[in-house]
């Protein structure tokens, strides 16, 4: 019954304007870990859009699809902290701009 | 009571390469157990399961088969690649194996990774839905971080594997968007579906698929490492171990652009006049920025970082022509890549010893003198890089030029011709180093048969696709 008070455009713009967010929080920050995060919002914006498209068109792979998203996320995450902790041994810092032996 | 039947869409034996490699990942992770330090026996099962894969994948009669509700397919093009991929990966290993020893990377999960990320990229070049194809993505994506930094106590590994994995990771994203907004405006994760769609419909001018398809281009951009999304495959390149650079240069590489081909002829080829442009100005980016960049590098495996850009930007070419005859050189040029790029890698690791890797072009003074038959090798396999007949390189190169110049992408091709022609530059200032150069130091090689055995193949494969090109090529085409 909300479907008409909530157009999917709204979904939509969320989504966006979440992705966006995510986009600069990638580009701007340099602590790898809000890095970390802004990147899982990202993620996190497309299952808005893949759950809002399904609810409205009635569809149903998306929400399988969303679930595919949730899976993958948590393997990235538990990969991605293990790498920064391998890390974290040899260099204590969080700080993106100090890893910087590889470079022309 | 009624038996219950399997919908008839279920077919593992269509998925055959897809299981007996995933048992032999496993099996090998199990077998890491009891094999101690010695991990010859890992390998050893590693290249029998590759080999399995490879036979296993010819099982299903004929082809073209559909399966799984049509989101997996064995057609011509996955099973040549799949070929592709259990070669990259065997070579990998062999190359592995004493690099591994000599560098003390002494974990039998290595070779467990790599089996995993060879199931993702068979995932990803037989997928025809768009959610099996994010899965193969970032089953290959995922493997590829942890073996960038598979060397814990390297500095320069760790952070290869941060940044590959940051920027990785932030790809997925723009890919599962682009992958969403398409779903969304054509209601289908299907390609064939999507396909139907975008036929049928206005669906020309939504702006949502357009934008969605953007999106795809950036997300599969970043993953084959093309310009201007290529800004990590140099600091990961040059981090990471050099045999897992090796597979990284050819066989995920490969695998997306399988996918890549996949998704822009099977889905939407009615929107070519869209993206036509825009997958042109990145192919003609990727060919200037990674010839520039190669120019200016010292250490060989940026330098290659660079070249395996520029050679990203050629296979481009091949997606954008997106006929049957560009499909079939898409393989060809991925197998001569993999046999000359293999070769290469195998003589850099020659070159090195324990703690000192000599990855400078200084280290290659005065190759020529003491080592002649290595020099000429590593010459036979740059000149193949650069496309120098008689080689594989050259025949590679050519097949994809004239498959673009049959779809009238003529400016494309004179463009990609004059940077080949840049391209000899840097490849040939090896050469140079090792013919002309007095040797800087005394050269401390030792011939490990494995990865000579890898050159070895790399050059037979070279010479023998650069000279007889007939046989692979009658392969490719069907």
């Amino acid at each position: 019954m909300f479907e008409d008070s909530v157009p999917l455009a709204h979904y939509l713009t969320l989504s966006a304007v979440l992705f966006v967010i995510g986009i600069v929080g990638v580009l701007v920050r340099r602590n790898v870990i809000v890095v970390f995060m802004s990147i899982e919002i990202m993620l996190n914006a497309v299952n808005i859009s893949l759950i809002a498209f399904d609810h409205y068109l009635n569809l149903s792979n998306g929400q399988i699809f969303s679930f595919m998203v949730m899976c993958v996320a948590a393997a990235e995450v538990s990969v991605g902290l293990a790498i920064i902790i391998a890390l974290h041994r040899n260099k204590p810092t969080v700080n993106l701009d100090e890893f910087n032996l590889l470079k022309w | 009571m009624e038996p219950i039947h399997a919908p008839e869409s279920i077919d593992l034996i269509a998925l055959a390469p897809v299981l007996v490699l995933s048992v032999f990942a496993m099996g090998v992770l199990v077998l890491d157990l009891w094999a101690g330090k010695n991990k010859t026996l890992l390998m050893f099962v590693s290249l029998v399961g590759l080999l399995m894969t490879a036979i296993s994948a010819f099982a299903k009669h004929p082809i073209p088969t559909f399966a799984f509700t049509d989101s997996y397919t064995v057609d011509h093009l996955s099973l040549f690649f799949i070929c592709i991929f259990t070669l990259s990966s065997a070579l990998t290993i062999l190359l592995s194996y004493e690099y591994n020893e000599r560098e003390g990377i002494k974990v039998g999960e290595y070779y467990s990774l790599i089996l995993l990320c060879t199931v993702g990229m068979i995932l990803l070049a037989s997928s025809t839905d768009m959610i099996m194809i994010f899965l193969g993505v970032e089953i290959v994506s995922i493997c590829l971080y942890v073996l960038a930094g598979i060397r814990r106590d390297n500095k320069a590994s760790n952070e290869a594997a941060l940044k590959y994995f940051l920027l990785g990771a932030f790809a997925t994203g723009f890919l599962l968007y682009g992958m969403t907004l398409v779903y969304g405006s054509t209601g289908s994760t299907n390609l064939f579906k999507i396909a139907e769609f975008v036929k049928s419909d206005s669906a020309q001018s939504n702006p949502l698929l357009l934008m969605g398809i953007v999106l795809l281009v950036i997300g599969f951009g970043f993953k084959v490492a093309a310009a201007p999304f290529h800004m990590w495959a140099p600091d990961v390149y040059q981090g990471a171990p050099t045999p897992v650079t090796a597979f990284m240069a050819v066989g995920p590489k490969a695998a997306a652009f399988a996918a890549f081909f996949r998704v822009f002829s099977e889905a939407v080829p009615e929107l070519a006049p869209s993206w036509e442009i825009l997958l042109s100005t990145v192919a003609v980016l990727s060919m200037v920025v990674g010839n520039l960049g190669a120019i200016m590098q010292t250490n060989i495996k940026r330098m290659l970082a660079f070249s395996s850009i520029s050679h990203a930007g050629y296979l481009l070419i091949a997606v954008i022509s997106k006929s049957s005859l560009a499909g079939s050189s898409l393989l060809f040029y991925m197998l001569s890549y993999a046999f000359t790029t293999f070769g290469a890698f195998g003589i850099i690791i020659l070159l090195g010893r324990k703690g000192e890797e000599n990855l400078e072009l200084e280290n290659y003074s005065g190759l020529a003198y003491k080592h002649p038959l290595m020099a000429l090798s590593m010459t036979v396999f740059l000149l193949s890089l650069g496309g120098m007949p008689p080689f594989a390189g050259f025949v590679a190169k050519f097949y994809i030029f004239s498959a673009a110049i049959e779809e009238g992408f003529l400016t494309l091709v004179i463009i990609a011709v004059l940077n080949s022609a840049i391209s000899f530059y840097y490849y040939l200032k090896v050469v140079v180093f090792m013919y002309m150069k007095e040797p800087a130091g005394e050269f401390n090689i030792s011939l490990t048969p494995m990865t000579l055995l890898v050159v070895i193949i790399g050059l037979i494969g070279t010479i023998e696709l650069g000279i007889f090109p007939d046989t692979i090529i009658s392969l490719t085409t069907h």
